[in-house]
C-alpha cells in the first residue's frame, strides 16, 4: 500500500517541490495551503503522516498539530514539521506542540524520504 | 553571408525567378512563403509610393510593395495578371507585386557573380550579384536590402 | 541544491507576488492602514522568499532575506515600534528584495556590497531590537544538520564493531505525538545483528488497563560500529518522551566534534533529555472547527492557464468575427433573402459571439492593482532623487483591463509618474513657504468611462508654467514667437518631440525620453492622453484607452474609393450638412456650423492623401467626432454602410504606424480596412509636409 501524505504549506513553490518529490519518491500526497485548509482535507485523505509548514496565514502549523491532537480523526498521525532555522527553540516548539519530528528546509529528496519512513510506515 | 542563413548544400542554390519592368530577377526560395494572384490592396496614406496598400493574408495584414518601383524602375500596369511574391524578409512579412514568375532555378552558388557596373545605384544596392541562365542576366535581389533601413529611417 | 526549471519559475512567480504582499504591508502600517495579521502577513511573506531562495540555493538572498526577517520578527514581537524612520528603511529593504529576486531571475546577483549596506542600515534603525533570542541562525543542508541525518554519513572502515544495550521506554506522550517504538527499533537495529527484548512486566492486570498509558519498554543488545550520538540520534524527535539508557561495552569511537552540545553522554544512565526548558509553545488561536469558516471566505478555486491558449482563443475568435460578417453578407445578398427564421437566426449568432467575445476579454481582463502597486516605489525612488517628499494615493484598483494593455501600460505610466514628482512638485521647503502641506500627493487612478479606461495621473504641485513652457518651446524652435497660443495648445507643447522642461537634465525623467514617447506609448495602444494643469494647485494627466485590444464597434463607410472604419465610441453623430453650414476659413480651411458650434471640418479622402479634390457626390455625409480633449471635428466622408464589431489587426508586424491609422480589419469580402484614429488624423495637417513613414521600423 502506497503512503498518503498530507503536505500543507502556503508557498506555492513549496508545495510544488513537495508535490514533485513526494510524488516521484512513491507516495500519494493531497496539499494544503494552511492549517484551516489541511483540517478541511483531513477526513477525506485520512494520511498516514501529516507534513507541515509552521508560518503560515489563517491557521499556522502549531495551531494545526494542536488541532489535530485534540480533535476527532488522525490523532495519532506522525507529523513532521517544515521548518526554515534548524534552530533548537523551534524544534522544541513543535515538539512541545505534538510534533513527532522535524525536517529543516531546504531539503533533499533523500533526506526528506528518509525521515518520513523514519516516523511512518503503512 | 547568405540571405536564408542555411541551405541543405552550400553548395547549390535554389532561386524563384521572376519578370517586372522588362527586366528578370530572382530571389532566395527559402525567403519566399507562397506565390498567389494579384488582389486589390487597401491603400495605406502617406506611405511611399512604392508601397501598394495592404492585403489580408489568411488574418494578417500584409504591405504590398511594387518592385519595379522599389528598385527605380517604371511602375508596372496594374492587371489582374500580375502575381505577388509573399515573402519573409527580417520576421516580416512582405509581398512583392511582381508581372510574373517564370521559373525556379537551381545553380551552384559559384554561378552567381558579382553584379556588373551597368546597374544603376539604387539597384546595385539591392542586388547580390547576378546569375546567367540561357543567355539571360538574371539579377540576384537581396530581400533585405528592399526594406529601407530602420536606423536611417528612425534616426 | 538545484530543483527543476519550473519549479524555479514557480518560485519566482510567487516571489513577486509575495513581494507586493510585502510592499503593500509595509504601506499599510505606515499609512496606520494596517489590520491585526499585516505584520505576520509582511514576515511571513519574507519568511516564504527565504524558504524558496534556499531550495535554490540562492545564498545571497537568503542572507538577506534571514536578516530583514529577523528584523520583522522584532517588529511582531513588539520589541520595535513602527517609527517612520524604520519603516523607511524597511521599504527600501523591500524593494532592494525585489531587484535582488529579479538579478537571480536574470541569473545573476545584485552587489554583495549594496545588499550589505541596505540590510546594515535596516539592522542600524532597528537597533538592538532586532537580534533574534534563538541561536544563530544555521543554514546548511539538512544531511548536516546537527545529528539527524547522520545516518547517511558514511562511516569509517576502521571503525570495529561494539556492543551497546540500550533500554527504552516511550512514555504515554510519545504515543500521542504519533510515534511508532516499531519504527525505532527497526531504525536503530538496521541490518546490525541485534536482540530485542519486551519489559511486560509493568503491564497492570486488564482492568486497570488504560490505552492512553505507556507500559512496555524495549531493552536492545546490537552490535554496532554506530557511535552513541548517532545511536541516539534515532531518538531525536522522541526525546523527552521516553526515558532511554545507553550501555557501551569497550571504548567508544571517536566522535567528530558536535555541532551542537551533546545533551547525552557516552554513559547515559538518567532519562534521556530532561523536560524541554523552553516555555511550551502557545497554541495558536481557535484551532479546528472554530476557524473553519474562513475557509469559506477564502479564494474561489482558479486555474493558471497559459497565455498563449488565450491569445489562441482571441485569434480564433476573430476569425469567428469575420467569417460571421461573410456568412451574414452573403445570406443578404442571396435571392432567398428575408426569411425571418434566417434573420433571427443571424442576430442570434451574432448574439452568442459577442457573449463569447465578452467572457474571452474577460479572462484577459486584469485589475490594474498590480500595476498601480509598483508605483509606489516609484514615487519613492522619483521622490528620494529629487529631494522631494511624495505619497501616493490610488483609486480604482480594481478596474480591470485587458491584460496586454496593462503591460505595456507600465513603462509609459512610470514615465508620467517620475515626471510628476520630478516636474509637478515642489520642494518640501517651497510647498511649506505657500502653505502646503510638506508631502506632495500623486493620485494615481483609474475608471471605466463609457466604454474606455481612463487613468489618471494627478499631482498637488506648481501646475503647469506656461509662460517657461511657451519661451523654451520658442527658444527650441518649435513655434513661433508671436504665435498665439491658448493655454491648452501651450500645454499640448509639453508632447512635443524632445521637449523638456526641466532647464538641467534631471537624473529621473531626463533620459531622452520626453513626453512626446509617453503620448506615442499609448497611441500605440489606440488611447490618447491629456492634461489639465491649474496654476499653484496640481497637473493631471490623463490616458484614456480602449477596453480590449482586440475587437472594437466600427461604423464602416467610403472615402476616396476607399472602405474605412471608425470606432463608434469616438462618433458624436451624423448628418448631411446644408451648404450654409459650411464656412471658409483663409484658404484651405473650412469649419461646419453644428448648432452653433464651429467645428474643423477635414475631408478624410484628403487628409489621407487619398485624393486632392471633392467632385460632386462626395464627402456629401459628416460624421463628427469626439479627439478627447482637443475638441469635436467634422469628418466629410462619401457614404456610410453599417456599423459592425471588427477584430482589430496590427500594422505594427509587418508595416509600421501611420499617423492618424488606429490598426486595421478584415470586412466580410475579405478585402482589408483600416481604422482612423480620429484624434491623430486632426493633427496631421497637410499631406505634403508629412515625413515618409519608415515600413519597417523595428
Amino acid at each position: 500500500m502506497t503512503l498518503r501524505i498530507l503536505a500543507v504549506d502556503d508557498s506555492l513553490t513549496m508545495r510544488e517541490m513537495l508535490r514533485q518529490t513526494l510524488t516521484e519518491a512513491g507516495f500519494d500526497v493531497v496539499l494544503a495551503i494552511d492549517g484551516v485548509d489541511a483540517l478541511d482535507r483531513l477526513p477525506d485523505a485520512d494520511p498516514d503522516l501529516i507534513l507541515t509548514d509552521l508560518n503560515m496565514p489563517n491557521m499556522d502549523g502549531f495551531g494545526l498539530i494542536d488541532a489535530v491532537r485534540k480533535g476527532d480523526l488522525a490523532t495519532r498521525v506522525p507529523i513532521l514539521v517544515l521548518t526554515t532555522e534548524s534552530a533548537a527553540t523551534l524544534k522544541d516548539r513543535a515538539r512541545a506542540a505534538g510534533a513527532t519530528g522535524w525536517i529543516t528546509k531546504p531539503f533533499d529528496e533523500v533526506s526528506l524520504v528518509s525521515t518520513i519512513r523514519r516516523v511512518a510506515a503503512v | 553571408m547568405r540571405a536564408s542563413g542555411f541551405v541543405t548544400d552550400p553548395d547549390i542554390r535554389e532561386l524563384v525567378a521572376f519578370r517586372t519592368a522588362g527586366q528578370d530577377f530572382c530571389i532566395d526560395i527559402l525567403s519566399v512563403r507562397e506565390i498567389r494572384g494579384w488582389s486589390r490592396p487597401a491603400l495605406l496614406p502617406h506611405a511611399p509610393t512604392y508601397v501598394q496598400g495592404v492585403i489580408n493574408l489568411r488574418g494578417a495584414v500584409v504591405p504590398i510593395l511594387d518592385l519595379a518601383r522599389r528598385l527605380g524602375l517604371e511602375p508596372i500596369e496594374n492587371t489582374d495578371r500580375n502575381v505577388i511574391i509573399v515573402a519573409a524578409i527580417q520576421n516580416r512579412i512582405v509581398g512583392l507585386l511582381v508581372e510574373a514568375v517564370t521559373d525556379i532555378l537551381t545553380v551552384p552558388a559559384s554561378d552567381v557573380q558579382p553584379t556588373p557596373d551597368l546597374a544603376s545605384e539604387t539597384t546595385r544596392t539591392m542586388l547580390r550579384g547576378v546569375v546567367v541562365q540561357d543567355s539571360r542576366l538574371i539579377r540576384l535581389l537581396d530581400v533585405a536590402q528592399l526594406l529601407p533601413q530602420d536606423a536611417e529611417a528612425a534616426a | 541544491m538545484a530543483g527543476p526549471v519550473d519549479l524555479k519559475d514557480i518560485f519566482f512567480v510567487e516571489a513577486d507576488e509575495l513581494l507586493s504582499a510585502l510592499e503593500e504591508g509595509l504601506r499599510a502600517i505606515q499609512t496606520g492602514a494596517q489590520e491585526a495579521d499585516t505584520v505576520n502577513a509582511v514576515f511571513r511573506a519574507v519568511h516564504s522568499i527565504k524558504g524558496g531562495a534556499g531550495a535554490f540555493d540562492l545564498k545571497a538572498l537568503v542572507g538577506f532575506a534571514h536578516r530583514f526577517e529577523t528584523v520583522l520578527d522584532a517588529l511582531r514581537a513588539g520589541q520595535l515600534s513602527p517609527e517612520p524612520a524604520l519603516l523607511g528603511a524597511l521599504l527600501h529593504a523591500s524593494d532592494h528584495l525585489a531587484d535582488m529576486i529579479s538579478a537571480s531571475r536574470r541569473g545573476g546577483a545584485t552587489d554583495p556590497e549594496v545588499d550589505e549596506r541596505v540590510i546594515a542600515a535596516l539592522e542600524a534603525h532597528a537597533g538592538g531590537g532586532g537580534q533574534k533570542e534563538e541561536e544563530a541562525f544555521v543554514f546548511e543542508p539538512l544531511a548536516l544538520d546537527g545529528p539527524f541525518g547522520m545516518d547517511f554519513a558514511p562511516i569509517p572502515a576502521s571503525q570495529v564493531l561494539r556492543r551497546v544495550t540500550l533500554t527504552f521506554r516511550p512514555h504515554a506522550g510519545a504515543f500521542a505525538s504519533g510515534h511508532d517504538p516499531a519504527l525505532l527499533m527497526r531504525d536503530l537495529c538496521g541490518t546490525a545483528p541485534c536482540e530485542v527484548t519486551l519489559d511486560p512486566s509493568a503491564l497492570p492486570d486488564p482492568s486497570g488497563f488504560d490505552p492512553g498509558q505507556s507500559y512496555l519498554s524495549w531493552t536492545v543488545v546490537l552490535q554496532t560500529e554506530r557511535t552513541d550520538r548517532q545511536l541516539l540520534a534515532i531518538f531525536e524527535f522522541i526525546e523527552g518522551s521516553c526515558d532511554l539508557v545507553l550501555t557501551a561495552e569497550g571504548q567508544a569511537p571517536a566522535e567528530a566534534p558536535p555541532a551542537a552540545p551533546p545533551r547525552a553522554a557516552a554513559q547515559v544512565a538518567a532519562p534521556f533529555a530532561t523536560p524541554s526548558p523552553t516555555p511550551v509553545a502557545k497554541l495558536s488561536p481557535p484551532a479546528g472547527a472554530a476557524a473553519s469558516p474562513a475557509s469559506g471566505a477564502g479564494p474561489r478555486p482558479t486555474i493558471r492557464v497559459d497565455i498563449d491558449r488565450v491569445d489562441r482563443l482571441v485569434d480564433i475568435l476573430g476569425e469567428l468575427v469575420i467569417h460571421q460578417a461573410m456568412l451574414t453578407e452573403a445570406i443578404e445578398q442571396s435571392p432567398g433573402f428575408g426569411s425571418v427564421d434566417v434573420d433571427r437566426s443571424l442576430d442570434q449568432l451574432r448574439q452568442l459571439s459577442r457573449q463569447i467575445q465578452e467572457s474571452v476579454m474577460a479572462i484577459r481582463a486584469q485589475p490594474v492593482k498590480p500595476l498601480f502597486d509598483r508605483m509606489h516605489r516609484i514615487v519613492r525612488e522619483a521622490s528620494m532623487a529629487a529631494g522631494k517628499s511624495a505619497r501616493l494615493v490610488t483609486e480604482g484598483e480594481a478596474t480591470e483591463v485587458d491584460k496586454t494593455i496593462i503591460e505595456r501600460l507600465a513603462d509609459p505610466l512610470t514615465h508620467m509618474i517620475r515626471n510628476a514628482v520630478d516636474h509637478g512638485l515642489e520642494k518640501p521647503a517651497r510647498r511649506e513657504e505657500i502653505g502646503k502641506p510638506s508631502e506632495g500627493v500623486i493620485k494615481l487612478s483609474a475608471a471605466h468611462r463609457s466604454g474606455r479606461i481612463v487613468i489618471t495621473v494627478q499631482d498637488d504641485g506648481a501646475g503647469i508654467d506656461r509662460e517657461k513652457v511657451r519661451q523654451i518651446a520658442v527658444d527650441k524652435g518649435l513655434v513661433a514667437a508671436n504665435a498665439d497660443l491658448s493655454p491648452q495648445e501651450i500645454d499640448a507643447l509639453l508632447f512635443l518631440p524632445g521637449f523638456s522642461t526641466a532647464s538641467e537634465i534631471s537624473a529621473l525623467s531626463g533620459r531622452g525620453v520626453g513626453m512626446d514617447v509617453v503620448r506615442s506609448e499609448i497611441a500605440g495602444l489606440g488611447g490618447r492622453v491629456g492634461i489639465a494643469s491649474v496654476r499653484g494647485q496640481g497637473t493631471s494627466l490623463t490616458v484614456s484607452l480602449p477596453l480590449t485590444l482586440a475587437v472594437l464597434d466600427g461604423m464602416v463607410f467610403e472615402a476616396a474609393g476607399q472602405t474605412l472604419v471608425l470606432p463608434v465610441s469616438t462618433i458624436i453623430e451624423t448628418l448631411r450638412p446644408d451648404p450654409g453650414m459650411r464656412h471658409s476659413l483663409g484658404q484651405t480651411d473650412s469649419v461646419l456650423d453644428v448648432r452653433g458650434r464651429c467645428l474643423p471640418l477635414v475631408d478624410v479622402g484628403m487628409a489621407l492623401g487619398f485624393r486632392r479634390s471633392l467632385k460632386p457626390g462626395e464627402g456629401e455625409i459628416v460624421v463628427v467626432v469626439e479627439r478627447g480633449d482637443d475638441g469635436a471635428i467634422a469628418l466629410m466622408v462619401d457614404g456610410i454602410r453599417d456599423q459592425r464589431q471588427v477584430v482589430i489587426k496590427g500594422l505594427e508586424a509587418n508595416y509600421g504606424q501611420i499617423a492618424g491609422i488606429a490598426a486595421a480589419t478584415v470586412l466580410g469580402d475579405g478585402s482589408i480596412a483600416l481604422i482612423l484614429d480620429p484624434t491623430d488624423l486632426a493633427v496631421t495637417g497637410p499631406v505634403a509636409s508629412r515625413p515618409v513613414p519608415p515600413l519597417a521600423a523595428e
